[in-house]
């Protein structure tokens, strides 16, 4: 499966307080996440993010709160993957968990720009800038996380044990 | 081979004789946590997972405490859905207001979690418990809805980081000077995925709040939990609390650890985390002139009566510098009514302070206590993120009860002994 879209360039620790502020945690209505993600660093993010789109982030991805309203308000924004060097745990998992596609690759995220178009191939972990042409690959997701993805996140794959 | 404190109580609670770092273990959970924030999805999640019962009534706690007392109509509703969860399901742990406290205060306070127990919250903060020789660590809410379905938990083994703390610890420093110490040294992804055990001289000379608070940040450098080996001081906390019978792990001689850090404590005097990161550490007594407009006692990293108690201790007789808000919130119900009838309460009234209930409060930005655009904060809490108080413009630096109490009377970041 491919995502193709917009690149959203982030720097390292960007944490779950800044990806969703906890004054709008007073509700779990996704869609109202989703308009308010980053609504404090990147304001312009939950009106005009496209379906597809894509994040680049550094290390320690999602640092902070286990607050899971941050990966559902950016996959409810239409970030179809975020690349990053490296995640942070808990988030890692809430993630794998709801059926948000991350992925890990220093070289993407170094090479990569802001606004860039990107491909990437979700089974293959290929990473594609498409205005430059230029490839790089992702760290292999763990079997296990494979197996949660696979099932359609950790609810499904429960139900089927 | 010889296993960490952190491995034998995973393998315990997964039916095997042996760990090891790596290892995907499907584990039984001791007590499944979540609050008013986190509890709504994990809630949702729950009834996805289509069993009709929780797996077990009384290993669930569930505790308003972030946005209560409600402080708008949407916050009352999300409060609903768990008292109404906890209503239908008869869970035994659940905590209204008037007998709530920051989950991770009470939960120690009340016996719920003893050494040798596995626990999962919906809260990163949840590795406080680590204080008590239980393995804990936070989760998100689909991995907690699961869990309250099956009580069960899928977790990697981590590997250990040893941290041996000696020396002899100055005047007015404890375990919050400690913790953001040594965040300091290992940045905020240094212990990602690893667990910590704390030890050395200096941790079996700390009282058990004092470990709390330590275990509270281990989250801050990324760890999956941070735990104390339990001792005479662990069990005689715990003596009072519980009837159940407590479980101790010690770690083998030969135990298998990533990598060892020896801190030697006698140099080391109050520390201070400057925004924007909990790594962003430096003793207060090279922080210059930091002026202040707020200084917060309380959270579940330092609102125990023993932190209220020193920060009443410095600000007897003292009032809080002019312009500038002092907020205590005491952690617990109990804590609160201890700090009256110890009149900790009265000294902090006298100081100028306000009191708030029991509740996370200003910590996270929720209420009570928010900041606009050019202020700061000295706090007693656990995260000083771009905006974590408020207006992106805010600025929050963390220390420890000592420091924070000191610094409402100067006005600005500074150590008792400027006073």
């Amino acid at each position: 499966m491919k995502i193709q879209g917009k690149v959203w360039k982030f720097g390292d620790n960007i944490d779950t307080d800044v990806i969703i502020p906890a004054r709008f945690l007073n509700v779990s209505d996704k869609e109202i996440l989703a308009k308010n993600c980053f609504a404090d660093l990147r304001p312009e993010f939950g009106g005009s993010v496209a379906k597809g789109d894509i994040i680049l982030g550094g290390s320690n991805f999602g640092c902070g709160s286990s607050r899971e309203h941050a990966p559902l308000a950016i996959k409810t924004a239409g970030i179809g993957v975020i690349v990053a060097k490296s995640f942070a745990r808990i988030f890692y998992r809430n993630a794998f968990n709801i059926g948000l596609p991350i992925l890990e690759s220093k070289e993407a995220v170094e090479a990569i720009l802001d606004g860039d178009k990107v491909s990437v191939d979700l089974i293959t972990g290929e990473i594609t800038n498409v205005n430059k042409g230029v490839k790089y690959a992702a760290n292999p997701i763990p079997d296990f996380m494979r197996a949660i993805i696979d099932a359609g996140g950790l609810v499904e794959y429960v139900k089927k044990q | 081979m010889g296993m960490t404190i952190t491995e034998k109580i995973l393998a315990a609670h997964s039916g095997k004789n042996s760990v090891k770092p790596g290892d995907l273990l499907q584990a039984k959970v001791d007590l499944a946590l979540a609050n008013d924030v986190t509890a709504p999805l994990a809630i949702k999640v729950f009834y996805e997972v289509g069993r009709s019962d929780v797996f077990d009534r009384e290993k669930i706690a569930l505790v308003p405490d972030h946005f209560v007392p409600n402080k708008d109509i949407p916050s009352a509703a999300q409060a609903k859905i768990m008292r109404d969860f906890a209503g239908k399901h008869n869970i035994k742990h659940y905590f209204e207001v008037g007998d709530m406290g920051i989950e991770h205060v009470i939960l120690p306070e009340k016996g719920l979690v003893i050494p040798g127990d596995l626990v999962i919250g919906a809260d990163s903060h949840t590795c406080t418990y680590g204080a008590v020789g239980a393995f804990s660590t936070g989760v998100g809410s689909t991995d907690l809805g699961v869990i309250m379905a099956t009580g069960e938990v899928w977790l990697k083994v981590p590997p250990t980081i040893k941290v041996v703390f000696k020396g002899t610890l100055q005047k007015w420093v404890g375990g919050k000077d400690l913790i953001i110490y040594l965040i300091g040294k290992l940045g905020v992804e240094g212990a990602n995925y690893r667990a910590i055990e704390f030890t050395g001289p200096v941790v079996k000379e700390l009282s058990i709040e004092n470990r709390l608070t330590m275990s509270n940040m281990a989250i801050e450098c990324g760890a999956k939990n941070g735990i104390f080996e339990t001792d005479e001081i662990t069990m005689n906390y715990i003596k009072d609390r519980t009837t159940r019978k407590p479980v101790i792990y010690k770690a083998d001689p030969d135990a298998k650890y990533e990598r060892e850090i020896i801190i030697d404590v006698t140099d080391i005097g109050p520390q201070v985390a400057w925004p924007h990161s909990p790594d962003n550490v430096k003793p207060v007594s090279e922080s210059g002139s930091v002026k202040l407009d707020q200084v917060f006692i309380g959270s579940c990293t330092n609102g125990r009566l023993e932190d209220l108690a020193q920060a009443a201790e410095i600000l007897k007789g003292r009032k809080r510098a002019e312009g500038l808000r002092l907020i205590v919130i005491p952690g617990s119900q109990l804590i609160y009514k201890q700090a009256i009838q110890q009149g900790i309460i009265e000294t902090f009234l006298d100081a100028g302070a306000t009191i708030g209930p029991p509740t996370c409060g200003p910590c996270l930005g929720g209420h009570m206590g928010i900041l606009t655009k050019g202020e700061r904060c000295a706090s007693t809490s656990n995260r000083n993120f771009l905006g974590r108080m408020g207006d992106i413009g805010s600025e929050v630096y963390l220390v420890g009860p000592a420091v924070a109490a000191a610094s409402a009377v100067l006005g600005r970041i500074g150590l008792p002994e400027e006073l």
